[in-house]
């Protein structure tokens, strides 16, 4: 269910089409770097409530997903 | 009654380095860094003093101000070192300027050392103990960096910025933070050589986490911003500009994003000076009134954040 909206809030970031970003889908690819994985992950914890630690471990959407899904359990 | 600011002084080592340069010993290149953070080249102390830089720069500030150095009754320098542990800056600075008063002292609050010492000052200005005081900043970043750390030594610079103030109400909606998270950005203290020290010797060096103290100074900017105008029932469209502490580039566009606010207002030298820590905004402060880009009657809101961690901001109205 958070998919969805992360990929979106992605989708809006960059400019693209949702469709274009999958689970698979690495920032790098996207051109996103480590600062702006900031500045998304900030957007996403105001967007479901959570505080989500900076570190390095984020390379793909997916790890994102699965991230903010154990903090929400 | 509290203070205006009448006078702005700076000064910077006149040797740079560019990105180029840091790129031939470094792994690095001109685009990275520019990309993340703004910063084309940096001021680099050589051969001078701090402390020399810090006396021009309040000199300049006195002469821009037209107060003289004996109608100085408070003079505190903030800086993270100066070229001494002891005695302070301040009082090496005094002397050379030939202030007129005895009350005189360093502050160390990192980054926000600035806005912290005008809080200081506008107590004395409040209590009528003081009617002229001059603040200095002044940071010799380049030598507590490790200049084979490429994550930090390209983001600082050295350099001296100085403010006079006197009587009058100029300034409002003072706010202060600090909340002893002192992980993600410190520089260890030196060691000694004491036979009974069994915590081991710090390397000491200049340590941050860029994308921890990122995040903290995007929400405390904005955070610290909207409440102090919301206290003094003002919103942004009410400031002429905002000095923020000189960073990072993409933290100052992330702020004004969520401030809502046109890129003009944001004047910033971090792209000639990089990070001078708590010198970057009286620097900055300088170069816009020089540049007589503030007219009597501008609200200015100064905004910075730092190791500590700490936060500060301000209103100042501007009234010469």
């Amino acid at each position: 269910m958070a998919e969805k909206k992360i990929i979106e809030i992605l989708a809006d970031y960059r400019g693209v089409d949702p469709s274009t970003i999958t689970k698979e889908s690495t920032f790098e690819g996207m051109e996103i770097d480590s600062l702006d994985i900031v500045e998304l992950l900030m957007t996403f914890e105001d967007e479901f409530g959570v505080t989500i630690e900076m570190n390095e471990k984020f390379k793909s959407v997916g790890d994102v997903v699965t991230e903010i899904e154990s903090l929400m359990a | 009654m509290s203070f205006i600011v009448v006078g702005t002084g700076s000064s910077l080592p006149d040797y740079v380095i560019t990105n180029e340069d840091l790129s031939t010993f470094l792994e690095t290149s001109d685009e990275w860094i520019r990309t993340r953070t703004g910063i084309s080249k940096r001021h680099i102390l050589k051969d001078e003093t701090l402390t020399s830089h810090a006396v021009t720069a309040g000199r300049r500030a006195l002469e821009n101000a037209g107060v003289l150095p004996e109608e100085i009754d408070l003079l505190i320098c903030t800086t993270l070192q100066g070229d001494y542990i002891s005695p302070s800056m301040a009082c090496l600075v005094s002397k050379e300027l030939g202030v007129g008063s005895g009350r005189v002292f360093d502050m160390n609050m990192g980054c926000s050392g600035f806005v912290f010492a005008l809080d200081m000052a506008d107590a004395y200005f409040k209590n009528k103990t003081i009617k002229n005081a001059l603040i200095i900043s002044a940071e010799k970043m380049s030598k507590m960096v490790d200049w084979s750390d490429r994550k930090t030594c390209v983001l600082f610079g050295d350099g001296a910025g100085a403010s006079v103030l006197t009587q009058g109400e100029g300034v409002s909606g003072i706010k202060l933070m600090s909340d002893g998270a002192w992980e993600n950005l410190h520089v260890p203290g030196e060691g000694g050589n004491s036979p009974f020290n069994e915590t081991g010797a710090p390397e000491s060096y200049l340590f941050m986490n860029g994308k921890e103290i990122y995040k903290f100074a995007v929400s405390r900017i904005v955070k610290d911003i909207n409440e102090i105008l919301e206290e003094e029932n003002l919103t942004a469209d009410d400031i002429s500009y905002f000095l923020l502490h000189q960073a990072n580039t993409r933290i100052i566009e992330s702020a004004r994003n969520k401030l809502g606010q046109s890129e003009d207002k944001f004047p910033t030298n971090i792209e000639k000076c990089g990070n001078t820590s708590s010198a970057s905004i009286p620097i900055l402060l300088d170069e816009v009134n020089r540049k007589g880009m503030i007219k009597k009657g501008d609200r200015l809101v100064l905004s910075t954040f730092g190791a500590g961690l700490s936060s500060g901001a301000c209103i100042i109205e501007w009234k010469i």
